[in-house]
């Protein structure tokens, strides 16, 4: 089994190969260049340097959302045009779920925060029980008072990880009331390699779907549709 | 050059069609898919960006199989994939070059980035087998107003533009204005055909220090003015007259600059291209005035004026056989300058 993982959900580009139980590549970038110049420059490299068959994947993966709408976009038609091309599949991993397999056999539970402006996050809870992530929260745009209080109502020690780390640190520090921590620099972030350890699980599971049909889950509605919806809302 | 033929695979998603060909040698279509979003956009009066690039990723795979399915061709049988970087919407332009690469990466076939203006005055040489350069074309469409000189293949010269609305946009605004809906170039085509054309003066812009530039914000205000004076009078408008004396303002202001270009460029092939080159009354008064001129005139079908893949094929085709090929940074440029490489 031969995965290629992709994740530009958000400022990260990453991309990376697993081999059955062992990743055979990874590059990650954190760099202000847009995805469309990153990722296939970086998939190129990879691709290079571990003599990469195309032909050989068996499936692609790919942070299925939430994150930043373009970079989402880009992501999901790179995974797409690469599962047309090779004719395989698409394994649309949660990208909050891909974030908290970074932290996978921690003692306490996980709450990845993603920046998704006006003081909301992009975040869920997740708890690693014998060896099986658990979801706690499922994946959600929520303000992020309300994530902190979901985390404190479980009552149990806590790391945050993620680029909403550093926007709502205060607010952490003002209103969690459970030991909190911050993971540290090589977890903290979205990253291809735990993407695929995650995928996995869904490849063995058959949850995958097709090239054609894959598109991204933004658990958001645009702004156009939002004040539509609003408008019609008004009018009943 | 071997006599080989060359297969692209042509992609466009620079606003609200996703739409996938396959094209051979520049000239020949095989297939021409387009995926229209325009009903959905008609609820909100114009093309949403978010939404626009939220139904290009839904639909891309669909139409890009579509087209090879149609050319009874597969990825193996491709040259060379030609896709639209610019300019447009970079959300809707990221969907089609993101897939675009990801296609050339995995089949080892060259990536060629596409001017979509140049695909527009590339739908010509589909339509007309023996059209060569040097040529003047007018490309008129919701986003652009361009009159350009095609000096040979990929060698252009923006004679002028639109220095505000695009003629389309233009359209659109008046098409509101007057309570036609969207999208505004076949309404008030269809509207005029009632209302005559010398019922109000709407005026004629000229820029000043741009002898081929276009001017329609101005027209658009005078059209908006006209509908207000009424109103405070207490009138009732003739919506098929202002359509109608609209068209004619728009269509003077185009046919006058192409004249004197013709002129001044001594030139014998003249084409239009573009979304609003569709409109009918438009191309009659660019054959007559090409008629009077002596000039040849070249025109697409409407189904190649429109936002489509194959005018991109055409492009890109050009571009291969010039041996330019795009690396995997490619980015999306959504105000990309025609003419620069």
């Amino acid at each position: 089994m031969k995965l290629l993982g992709i994740d530009s959900s958000g400022l990260v580009a990453s991309v990376a190969v697993l081999e059955d139980d062992v990743i055979i590549g990874e590059y990650t970038t954190n760099f202000k260049k847009t995805h469309s110049q990153t990722l296939l420059p970086m998939l190129d490299e990879l691709k290079k340097m571990i003599d990469l068959d195309m032909e050989s994947i068996d499936a692609i993966a790919v942070a299925g959302g939430p994150g930043s709408f373009t970079g989402l976009r880009i992501g999901s038609a790179t995974a797409k045009g690469l599962g047309l091309a090779l004719h395989v599949p698409i394994i649309s991993v949660p990208t909050v779920e891909a974030l908290a397999m970074n932290l996978w056999g921690a003692e306490a539970d996980v709450c990845p925060l993603m920046d998704a402006r006006r003081n909301q996050t992009y975040t869920g809870v997740y708890r690693f029980e014998e060896g099986q992530m658990k979801t706690i929260v499922k994946q959600c745009a929520v303000d992020v008072g309300e994530i902190i209080d979901a985390v404190n109502e479980e009552g149990r020690p806590v790391i945050f990880l993620g680029d909403g780390v550093p926007v709502f640190e205060s607010q952490i520090a003002e209103r969690c009331k459970v030991p909190y921590f911050f993971a540290p620099a090589h977890m903290n972030r979205q990253n291809a390699a735990a993407l695929l350890a995650r995928a996995k699980a869904y490849y063995q599971e058959g949850k995958m779907e097709s090239a054609a049909e894959h598109r991204p889950d933004y658990l958001r509605l645009s702004q156009a549709e939002r004040e539509r919806l609003e408008q019609q809302e008004g009018k009943a | 050059m071997s006599n080989k033929d060359i297969y692209i695979l042509a992609i466009e998603s620079s606003c609200d069609e996703t739409a996938a060909a396959v094209v051979v040698n520049g000239r020949k279509v095989l297939s021409n898919v387009i995926s229209t979003q325009i009903p959905l956009h008609t609820l909100y009066g114009g093309v949403v960006p978010e939404i626009a690039s939220r139904k290009h990723i839904e639909r891309v795979n669909q139409v890009i199989e579509e087209a090879l399915k149609e050319a009874n061709c597969t990825l193996d049988d491709i040259d060379a994939i030609g896709v639209t970087y610019g300019p447009g919407l970079v959300g809707a332009l990221l969907v089609g070059l993101s897939a675009a690469k990801a296609i050339c990466f995995a089949k080892d076939i060259p990536l060629i980035g596409v001017h979509h203006i140049e695909g527009h005055i590339c739908a010509n040489y589909i339509q007309n087998v023996d059209l060569e350069p040097p040529f003047v074309c007018l490309v008129v469409s919701g986003g652009h107003t361009h009159l350009v000189r095609v000096k040979d293949y990929g060698e252009y010269e923006i004679l002028g533009r639109t220095r505000d609305d695009a003629a389309g946009e233009a359209f659109d605004k008046v098409a509101r204005a007057i309570g036609l809906g969207y999208p505004g170039g076949p309404k008030i085509e269809q509207k005029a055909k009632e209302g005559d054309p010398e019922a109000i003066a709407f005026p004629v812009a000229k820029v000043a220090d741009g002898p081929y530039d276009f001017s329609f914000s101005g027209l658009k205000s005078a059209v908006l003015n006209y509908m207000n004076g009424a109103q405070m009078k207490g009138e009732t408008v003739n919506e098929a007259d202002i359509a109608a004396s609209f068209q004619k303002a728009v269509i003077e202001a185009l046919t006058g600059n192409a004249r004197r270009a013709i002129h001044e460029f001594e030139c014998d092939k003249f084409a239009i291209a573009g979304g609003v080159a569709s409109n009918g009354t438009l191309r009659e008064a660019m054959e007559t005035m090409c008629q009077e001129e002596g000039v040849e005139f070249y025109h697409p079908d409407p189904i190649l004026c429109t936002d489509n893949a194959a005018m991109i094929g055409a492009a890109a085709y050009y571009e291969y056989v010039a041996g330019r090929r795009d690396g995997w940074d490619l980015n999306a440029i959504p105000n990309l300058p025609l003419g620069q490489r």
